[in-house]
Parts: C-alpha cells; structure tokens; sequence
C-alpha cells in the first residue's frame, strides 16, 4: 500500500511522540512497531534534569558542565549547553501537558539527587532531577501520548520498519511491514524523522525491552549513512543479578549505597566525594574490578544495593517501582534485605549523527541529509559521549525531539515531495520474502542471536581489550555467514514475529560490526569505553567522534572533531 | 525444571476456530511465563504469536489469561503457576493470531473519555502549582499502563462490549481528580450515560486483575461519589 505525508516519524517514545506534536500543523503519520505506551520511555525510572532551582541554587551552566564532564569531555559542548538551557522549558511544558510530578510542600516540581549531577562544577551533588515517584519515564509516555490523543497525531500501530527510501540526494519515505496483515506499506514523505531508540538487546544482560534492537540505526546505516560513536555503549551498574532489570540510580539518590561482599561501602575509595553517585561509568567498573579482586557477595559475579537504612516509609514513597520489581523477581524484600545487582547493558551513546535541529549529518563537516531527521536514543547528537549521566536520556528525548519536530515542520512547509526511487519496496520485499519464501532448513535464529549476545557481553561491555576485540569480530563474521542461511518456521503473513524477531537479529549484527570495529580502532580508555590495554585517556590522538561507515568488504572509519566551547578536558575525578 | 505449557492457538490462514496444544518447556522455577513461551517459540514452533516488550511488567503487551487468570507474562513466576499452565489469549476482543487479540477498540474507549489535562486557564510562566496532598489524590491511577487486564476481566464488560470498561474509567478518574484540570464535567456527563460508570457492579475483578496494584474498583466508586455528590 501506498501513503503520501509530509512527514513520517519512526517510533512512538519519548522523542517519537514529542517531533510529532510539534508536526500537527502537517500531515504527518507516526509508525511504531508498538502500540505507542509500550514504548521504552515508558520504563525509565528516576528523573529527567532540568536546573529549575526548585530546591537549591542551579544553573543550566552547571549541568552542562556536568554533562560534559560525565561524557569524558567527548560531548559537542554547544549540543549540550542547548540541551541544559531547553531542560528547563520543556519540563514545564510537560508539567503543563498534565505530567503528574512529585511536589514539594509549596506546589512546586520536587527535585532530587543524580549519580554526576553537582552544584558549581563539580563540589557537591546537586537537587537537579524532577521526578514521578519511580516512573518518571512512564508518565512522560503517557502525557506525551495523551497530548498526541488530543491533538490527533495519526498513528501506524506495530508497524515494523523495513526499509529507509533516499533518492538523489534526499530522504523521500521509509517502508515498512504491517504486522497484523503481512502488508508491506510505502510511506512517501519529504521528512522522517528516526526515533526508534537503542539496541541494548546485542546484550546478554540488558535493561533494555525485548524490541530494542536497533532497527533505526542499522536501516539507515545499510542505506550509506554513518554511524557515530559506536563503541560508546553504557553499562548500569544496578541491574538486577542475573536478569538485568533495572534498578533506579534514584535508590542512590535517596541514599542507598552499594556494598561488597565483605560488607564494604567500596566506592568510598574510588570517588571519595560522590561515592555511590559517581557516574555509572565508573561506578559499573568498579563492581567489576570488586568483583575481580575476590569482593564479589559469596566469591560471586554480583554485589549489593542496600536500601534499608532509608526505611519503608522512603522505600514505599518514592522507590514503589523497583521494590516491587524485586520482590516480584527475586523474592526478596528491599525494606529488609540488600539486593543482589551486577551491571546491565543499559544506554547507547552513539547511533546517527544529528546537528542540534536533528538533522542527520553525513560526513565529518556537518553536511545534512536533506529531508532525514533523528532524535532520541537511535541519534547521536552528541550531548552523551562516551558516558551518559542518569536522567540526561530523558532530557534528550523531550529537547531534541521537539527540536527535530520544529525543524522539520519548517522543512516540510517549504521543500516539494521528492520523487521516490523506481520499485521503492524492492529492497524491503527482498529481505521479507527470503525469509517466507527461503529454505525450510537452516540456522536458527535462536542460536545465532544468543551467540551475538553472549559474546558481545564477554568481549565488548564494561572492560575491553584487544585480543577479545579481534577474537569476536570474528565471531561476528561467522554469525553473519550463519545469517545468511537462517531459516524461520513460521511462513504466514498475519502477525509473524517469527519474522520480525529475525529482522531484528540482522539489524543487531549489523550494529555490533560497528561497536565492535570502533571499539578496536579507539586505543584509550573514556568513559563506557574502557580498554585494559590502554587503561589511560590519550585527548592528543583520541579527543574526536568515531563515524562508521559501511562498505563493500568491511566497515570505514572516519573521525570529527568534537565541539569545545568553554570547558577545556580535565582529568575526570568525583 | 520441565513444564508443560497448554497454549490456546488460532492461525486465522488454516484454522476455523482456536485450539489448545501441548508444549514442553526447560526453564527455571524463577523464569517469567514469558520466558516459558519464548522457549516454546525459539526452540520447538517459531509460529506461536504474542505480544512482548519490556519483559518486567511496565509496557503492558503481554497481558493474557493465564489458569484462567489476566496476568502479564512477564509478571508471573513459573514455579507460582503448578503445571501444566494453561495460557490462553484475553476475553472479549477479536482474535488476531494466537495469543494476540484487536486492541483498537480498547484504545477507542480510553480515547473517547478525553484521556489528557482539559485546563483552558492561561498557563503560568512555569510550573502550575500544585499541593502534595491534591496531588496524592489522583496518585494511584497515574500508574496504569493500559494492559487491559482489568477490562477484559470485567463481567459487565463481557456482557456488553459498549460499556467503557475499568481502563477507560481509571484513566477518566486520573484527571477528574486532578485539581489542574477542569474537564471533569464532560467526562463526568459521558459516564453518567447509559454505557458509562452504572454498569459497573462492583465485582473486584478489576482490581484482583490489576498487574500494577491499582484499586480500581476504588476509583470506580470515586466516580460514582462523584456522580452522585459533585464531590471531586
């Protein structure tokens, strides 16, 4: 089926749903391949900063420079400042789209502490983050899709992204796959706009939702576009052992700490002045290197998050999310015993690269794609670098998902539509109909993708180093080879995500090639990026954006520099 | 552990009507039943269809009947449900494939009860106040994540598909009880109408139903109290 738009947003999240509402001027259509609440916005618990000094002194100056210390100084600065400075009005946008903050006594958006988030450049932490309760992200989701409700956002639900159409020189639609029908859907457009979030499942253990699989950063990635900044990827270091769900930083912001199995508040000697609030960098490091040292709780893999000093008043106020996660999952109560955590594959801070209006940008002096957008997770602005702070992704999503929407709803009222491409729906047809029409017998999805994640959580997660970088790219050879002859059960059309599950797996291969290649190429340590065999950060080689470009026979990597507009590189202490 | 998992299944290319069938599964006593279904679709039939994301229980996809109960999946622990487990999709809505029914015309009804702060007051330069305690009232249903596993457990609703349902109405009350909003008297007129709150009877299978906790049928009868008393 054929539709014509002016612009067509992929993802219905935080950043998805707030480019859309500033595009209900146009005729614009959102395609998820969720229904738009089940979006991953939706999980995220702490907070979203913005320096409203609500409680105490705070500027968007001083959360910039946290934001640009917590990135390992490998962060645009001018994106961050505009980050930080917009913070503040979009909170209050959303505040007054209904989103249901805690108060303080005299009515206003209550605030709370933030693993990297400090008062006057770095002396102590500050009360930066507004919050609902544990579900912060849950209630952006929905006042973002109850505005979308009353300004009648049309909407593409479980629609599943197959294919992004770029014809001379200009984005002109994306194609994608009705799940319920098997339909395959041409969307026509003179703007996209890419929000479809992270790929934390090339990741054993993972916060991340069963959907996050990178289908917005390896689509365009396929069509020429770079990636930047792959080897970034973030660890949390509270995820529930064994099972990766995550654990608020906000239990560290109320006052819990992490302790080692001999008891040890540890993080007493790595960040003697933010201790358990260090940046999760650091601090998911530092439970590996406990871990390592013999520390770990019982000689194993995992420590503690301990929360019961704050009491079950606390606990049942401001932490009821994860209390009942752990509950439910461990069988454990938070009010009366420490839970196990280890760290879990949580954030990516690379994918494609964007100015600050969400324009995706091609090469290393800006150069933008007419017509393509992206913001959120899936974009890379770069206001993270190497290591996102807590509550910062939240504010991603809401600052440059509007910015890209603004921007795009000017493109759109002034650009023609742009021709499509002879047979737009080839390439996507093709890739569906190998897998329905293919061989009955072949590799199974299952053991390719579990392969993909075991390994890339072996080889590429907290700490990395050479050997293991070189012996999984050649795993990953494999795993792609084995791709190539995967064969699914389930040959139907009508709602097949035997199908889409292994749409998905090609997109995450795809996406761990650059993580991994970029990670080999970046011989310094820096934030999430963490070599062992060159445990030191090197400004004078490294201080740049990796960009990943895939060609013929391998993958090309090129560099940009990184804006530095007033906080010149320090070493990085807490 | 092995475990035999009885799925209800319905392939509207071949099948007239749905079935029930057998599967094993290896998992861990702790695993989530939606780690049990995801065995039986990655390693014995790739072709059994439902909806999954988030995996702990906030999303909202993957709520279906399990030993004739509404649970998410991903929310309920193997060992906690005997064996064999029966899984069978939600009442009420249209079967898609499998465990995957037609969402539409819940979202329809959550939609037609203006579902979004009505406040025509001019906006203040930052943030519209609001007192902990006003904001204390509204608390429990801001946590819905619109599963359905009230409404489709739902007696009234299951003898009369026009009747709103218990999602509907709990994300009603999550703004009628907002002291920013002013919309509460046209949602309140529609719930006053012949498919609105009064067809609610007070079963508690809502609330029982609920994967988050919410009193629901608590806020059903704050509805009523204040349909019958103006008293928000």
């Amino acid at each position: 089926m054929y539709h014509r738009f002016d612009a067509v947003v992929v993802g219905a999240g935080g950043a998805g749903l707030m480019a859309a509402l500033q595009l209900r001027a146009v005729n614009t259509a959102v395609i998820s391949k969720l229904y738009p609440v089940r979006s991953h916005t939706g999980t995220a618990q702490g907070g979203i900063a913005a320096a409203l000094a609500n409680l105490e002194e705070d500027y968007p100056e001083w959360h910039a420079f946290d934001t640009v210390k917590g990135g390992d100084y490998v962060v645009d600065q001018a994106a961050a400042e505009t980050m930080c400075a917009e913070a503040v009005d979009v909170v209050y946008e959303l505040e007054r789209g209904g989103l249901p903050f805690n108060r303080t006594p005299d009515g206003k958006i209550d605030q709370r502490r933030f693993g990297g988030h400090t008062r006057n450049f770095g002396e102590a932490p500050v009360r930066r983050a507004c919050y609902a309760a544990d579900r912060t992200g849950h209630m952006i989701l929905q006042t973002l899709f109850q505005q979308g409700i009353k300004h009648q956002v049309r909407f593409f639900n479980e629609f599943h992204l197959l294919d992004l159409l770029i014809h001379e020189g200009r984005c002109c639609g994306v194609v994608a796959l009705e799940i319920a029908t098997g339909e395959i859907h041409v969307f026509h457009s003179k703007a996209v706009i890419l929000a479809a979030g992270g790929y934390g499942r090339a990741y054993k253990i993972t916060s991340n939702a069963h959907a996050l699989t990178g289908d917005g950063v390896a689509v365009p990635y396929r069509r020429g576009v770079p990636l930047e900044d792959m080897e970034f990827y973030q660890f949390h270091p509270t995820g529930i052992y064994k099972m990766g769900i995550l654990l608020t930083e906000a239990a560290r912001g109320e006052g819990g700490i992490l302790l080692n199995g001999k008891g040890e508040r540890f993080m007493e000697r790595y960040a003697p002045k933010l201790v358990d609030l260090a940046p999760r960098d650091m601090v998911s490091r530092c439970i590996l290197l406990e871990v390592r040292a013999g520390n770990g709780v019982e000689g194993k893999d995992y420590v503690y998050l301990d929360v019961r000093h704050l009491g079950k008043e606390v606990i049942d106020a401001k932490l009821p999310d994860i209390t009942d996660f752990v509950r439910t999952y461990m069988g454990i109560d938070p009010v009366t015993q420490p839970v196990p955590i280890q760290p879990t594959a949580h954030y990516a801070m690379g994918g494609v690269p964007t100015d600050v209006d969400g324009r995706v940008v091609v090469d290393e002096s800006g150069t933008p794609l007419p017509g393509l957008y992206a913001a959120g997770e899936c974009a890379c602005v770069s206001v993270h670098g190497a290591n996102r702070l807590g509550t910062n992704s939240l504010v991603d999503i809401v600052v440059f998902g509007r910015r890209a929407g603004r921007h795009a709803a000017r493109f759109v009222q002034e650009a023609d539509l742009p021709p499509l491409p002879p047979h737009p729906d080839a390439f996507a047809r093709e890739q569906v109909d190998k897998l329905l029409r293919g061989p009955q017998q072949g590799e199974r999805a299952v053991a390719i993708r579990e392969k993909l994640q075991a390994e890339m959580m072996d080889k590429a997660s907290v700490m990395r180093q050479e050997s293991d970088l070189k012996a999984l790219q050649r795993t990953l050879g494999e795993l792609h080879e084995a791709y190539e002859r995967v064969a699914i059960q389930d040959r139907g059309l009508r709602f097949n995500t035997d199908l889409t599950e292994t749409l998905e797996l090609g997109c995450l291969l795809d996406i761990a090639d650059t993580i991994v290649v970029g990670a080999q190429a970046r011989t310094e340590s820096r934030g999430a990026h963490w070599r062992e065999d060159y445990p030191k950060r090197d400004d004078a080689n490294w201080l740049k954006h990796t960009l990943a470009y895939r060609r013929d026979g391998g993958i090309e990597l090129r560099y940009k520099p990184v804006s530095i507009t007033r906080f010149q590189p320090q070493e990085r202490k807490y | 552990m092995q475990v035999t998992l009885r799925i209800q299944r319905f392939d509207p290319e071949r099948d007239e009507k749905p079935h029930f069938e057998e599967y094993q599964a290896d998992v861990e006593p702790t695993d989530r039943l939606l780690d049990a279904l995801n065995y039986v679709k990655w390693y014995v039939d790739g072709s059994l269809a439902y909806r999954r994301s988030c995996a702990h229980g906030i999303c909202g996809s993957d709520a279906m009947r399990v030993n004739g109960r509404n649970r998410l999946a991903c929310k309920v622990l193997v060992r906690d449900l005997g064996n064999p487990i029966t899984v069978a999709p939600m009442l009420s809505f249209q079967l898609i494939k499998d465990l995957v029914v037609d969402m539409e015309p819940f979202f329809a009804k959550y939609r037609a009860l203006k579902p979004y702060l009505i406040a025509d007051d001019p906006p203040p330069e930052k943030e519209r106040l609001q007192s902990p305690v006003d904001r204390e009232r509204y608390e429990d249903t801001t946590k819905c994540i619109l599963c359905a596993c009230c409404t489709t457990s739902c007696p009234p609703f299951w003898a009369n598909g026009d009747f709103y349902g218990p999602a509907a109405i709990v994300n009603a009350h999550r703004f009628i009880f907002d002291s920013r909003d002013h919309g509460a008297d046209e949602r309140l007129a529609t719930l006053n109408e012949r498919n609105g709150i009064w067809r609610c009877r007070t079963v508690f299978n809502c609330t029982e139903a609920c994967p988050r906790g919410i009193k629901v049928t608590e806020a059903m009868e704050d509805v009523k109290r204040a349909l019958m008393l103006r008293n928000i």
